[in-house]
């Protein structure tokens, strides 16, 4: 019986030590199966100044059952981080990201460790979907060595430089310019490669991302915007903060597409036509049609200024029981 | 918007000599005169030649050859992908910048002056000063981020700030305020070399300005260390501590103390971040007096820091209380006689050296 094997193979630590891709949670049988199947994705994409990507997308059952542990392990990941946060052995900031796993996990299958990820706080699964182990995380969280920004960063900071991926910041907005320059510097080495830098709906209306949008677009560059639209900027709701929620449209002449969040093959194909567009003709928005679970943070309750039956709804279209 | 200032500067005694197309015509072993606009021009040049990942980006640093015509000839010589026109928009170009050293590039940012930087602050202080130390060294930022800074000639308010004390303040910046042409040349090489972010303040008014260099300040591999001051002048009567345009000013202050039989010592900075305590206090251990001259606001500035260090590693050695010369406390004004009393002058600095040696009559309090 595969749980007999996991006893005598290695220690749970160790376990920890590895990169998803090898967890021993999958000692068990698991497809291996890679024959190509379509799936057409939930909605079809809202295209701005570009034509949508078809709604179907290639797929296998390996990848979608990649796509359910992966997600799976990130949801179990902040509900842990939850409950060592309420046990005070979290300090500080605190911002969980379940309800959004299938963006991390989706944008993973589409690109490479080549690809360069830039995101704000929020970043403790995007760090693992680029091959961050769970002890590093957890380390990081509670101040130790063995963290990956050593215990010196904390939830905000991480980073992991062999995989591109380039943080974790604090300064809401301040990554979008700071992707731009990774993708100035992929055209500038003539890397091939793309960069993508995300950011949430209260980020949207920063000016400097504007600023950074249309260098991009001066310039040719092979940035990707992609705002992570959970509908709320901390304890605002999104219609109390932009004039325009229609985040994709934002870049006036640069395209846009809106693609369901919950979605992780829609948010796969939206990638993969994002870096094909961004390599060719320069920069494009994405914006992700997702909710978080949790408040803001660990201090907000995330109840003040939404209803739990709100909450429950999304659950209904619960990212992970859509790959079930 | 701040045009080019062309500004003839007063009093200058040293001839300013154009050496045309060739710096490297030797007349005989006599030393060659360089403006500090050419040391900053020709330093840029050999870094950017020979070193790909350096480029140069900033508002009219291209076409129009620089605001100030620092980067006169690049574009020409290192096309538009490395020599880049960027809109006015210092937010989004100096974020881009810090981006762009994340991935192992080593851009020059230009900020036409440093006031401007401020709409950029963000950046440059949590984008790229603390990311060495938040990643754990995982990520590095090999920037330089230069241009002119304090006061020029009746520019107003809001164009003459001095960034020095705000910048120096911050762990994981390094902050260098070259005086003289071999500053500019040997400071900004080094900085360009360096691996993490560099703030280089440059004065307008020095741009113009002909000081002579010799052939080891020629050669393209000279670069002088950052954290270290110089000794511009020795002396054993008291100690004077300036940077930037304020040097001059220091020297200028020197030679008139010396008809008064006060022998002043005076010390060019060069570095604010790491400041060159050693030096400093080496100085004043000799001397028991210490003037520090700076053009910023006084409170909370480079002279608050300076006396700080001093009283800290050397208070025993201090036979007056140290004084500090600096810009006044007023946002500048504009009127060309209110702007003369608003920056310290020479006089001012002969004066505080003075009361430093008990030669005149100590101030009651501090203005």
């Amino acid at each position: 019986m595969a749980l007999s094997h996991l006893a005598t193979s290695s220690s749970r630590s160790a376990a920890l030590l590895r990169p998803l891709s090898s967890s021993i949670y999958l000692r068990r049988p698991i497809s291996t199966d890679t024959t190509p199947i379509t799936v057409e994705t939930s909605v079809p994409f809202t295209s701005h100044q570009c034509e949508a990507p078809s709604r179907s997308v290639e797929t296998n059952p390996k990848e979608l059952l990649t796509f359910f542990r992966d997600m799976a392990l990130m949801r179990r990941m902040e509900i842990a981080a939850d409950s060592l946060y309420k046990a005070k052995l979290i300090r500080g900031f605190c911002h969980l990201y379940d309800g959004q796993e299938a963006v991390a996990v989706g944008m993973e299958a589409a690109i490479t460790k080549k690809d360069c990820i830039i995101t704000a706080y929020r970043d403790h699964c995007t760090f693992v979907g680029r091959g961050g182990t769970l002890l590093e995380v957890f380390s990081e969280l509670m101040g130790r060595q063995a963290g990956c920004s050593r215990g010196k960063g904390g939830s905000m900071h991480f980073y992991k430089k062999d995989s591109n991926f380039y943080g974790g910041h604090g300064i809401v907005g301040a990554q979008v310019p700071l992707g731009c320059g990774l993708a100035f510097a992929q055209k500038y080495s003539k890397d091939e490669n793309v960069t993508f830098a995300l950011y949430g709906d209260g980020a949207a209306n920063q000016g400097q991302l504007f600023e950074a949008l249309n260098i991009s677009a001066l310039w040719d560059l092979p940035a990707i915007l992609v705002c992570e639209n959970n509908h709320y900027g901390m304890g605002t709701a999104e219609w109390r903060a932009a004039k325009s929620p229609a985040y994709y449209k934002r870049g006036d002449y640069v395209p846009g597409l809106k693609v369901d969040g919950m979605d992780a093959l829609a948010v796969k194909q939206a990638c993969k036509f994002a870096k094909e567009h961004a390599l060719k003709n320069g920069p494009i928005i994405l914006e992700m049609d997702t909710y978080r679970y949790h408040g803001h943070s660990m201090s907000d309750p995330g109840s003040t200024y939404r209803t739990r039956d709100e909450i429950s709804g999304v659950r209904q279209r619960s990212v992970i029981q859509l790959k079930e | 918007m701040l045009g080019i200032v062309r500004q003839k500067v007063l009093g200058q005694s040293l001839q300013k000599v154009r050496p045309g197309v060739s710096l490297l015509r030797s007349y005989s072993s006599a030393a060659k005169q360089m403006t500090v606009r050419e040391a900053l021009n020709s330093a840029l040049d050999e870094e950017m030649s020979a070193d790909p990942k350096v480029f140069l980006m900033g508002e009219e640093v291209g076409e129009y050859q620089g605001a100030y015509k620092i980067s006169k000839g690049l574009l020409e010589k290192y096309g538009p992908e490395r020599v880049l026109d960027t809109p006015i928009t210092e937010a989004g170009f100096t974020g881009i910048g810090v981006g762009a050293a994340y991935y192992g590039l080593k851009p020059v940012v230009e900020f036409m002056t440093f006031n401007f930087s401020m709409q950029a602050i963000d950046h440059i202080i949590n984008s790229a000063a603390k990311s060495n130390y938040m990643s754990a060294g995982q990520i590095s930022v090999p920037i330089v981020f230069r241009g002119p800074n304090g006061a020029a000639a009746g520019v107003g308010a809001q164009h003459s700030q001095c960034y020095a004390a705000w910048y120096a303040s911050c762990p994981g910046l390094k902050v260098l305020t070259p005086y003289n042409s071999e500053d500019a040349r040997g400071l900004l090489k080094a900085a360009i070399r360096d691996p993490d972010p560099v703030i280089f303040l440059e004065n307008e008014l020095l741009y113009g300005e002909s000081f002579p260099v010799s052939d080891e300040v020629l050669d393209s591999s000279f670069c002088l260390p950052i954290g270290k001051a110089k000794i511009e002048r020795e002396g054993k009567d008291v100690t004077i501590s300036a940077f930037s345009k304020m040097v001059g000013h220091a020297l200028k202050a020197a030679e008139i103390l010396e008809k008064d039989g006060i022998d002043a010592e005076v010390i060019n900075l060069r570095s604010i971040r790491p400041l060159d305590r050693s030096t400093i206090n080496t100085s004043v251990r000799k001397t028991n007096r210490l003037i520090t001259v700076e053009e910023g606001f006084p409170q909370h500035g480079v002279g608050a820091e300076i006396c700080a260090s001093v009283v800290e590693e050397s208070f025993g050695y201090l036979d007056a209380p140290v004084e500090r010369v600096a810009g006044a406390d007023v946002p500048m004004p504009y009127a060309a006689n209110l702007e003369r009393m608003a920056v310290p002058q020479v006089e001012d600095i002969v004066r505080a050296a003075k009361r430093a040696c008990y030669r005149s009559v100590p101030l009651a309090a501090a203005a």
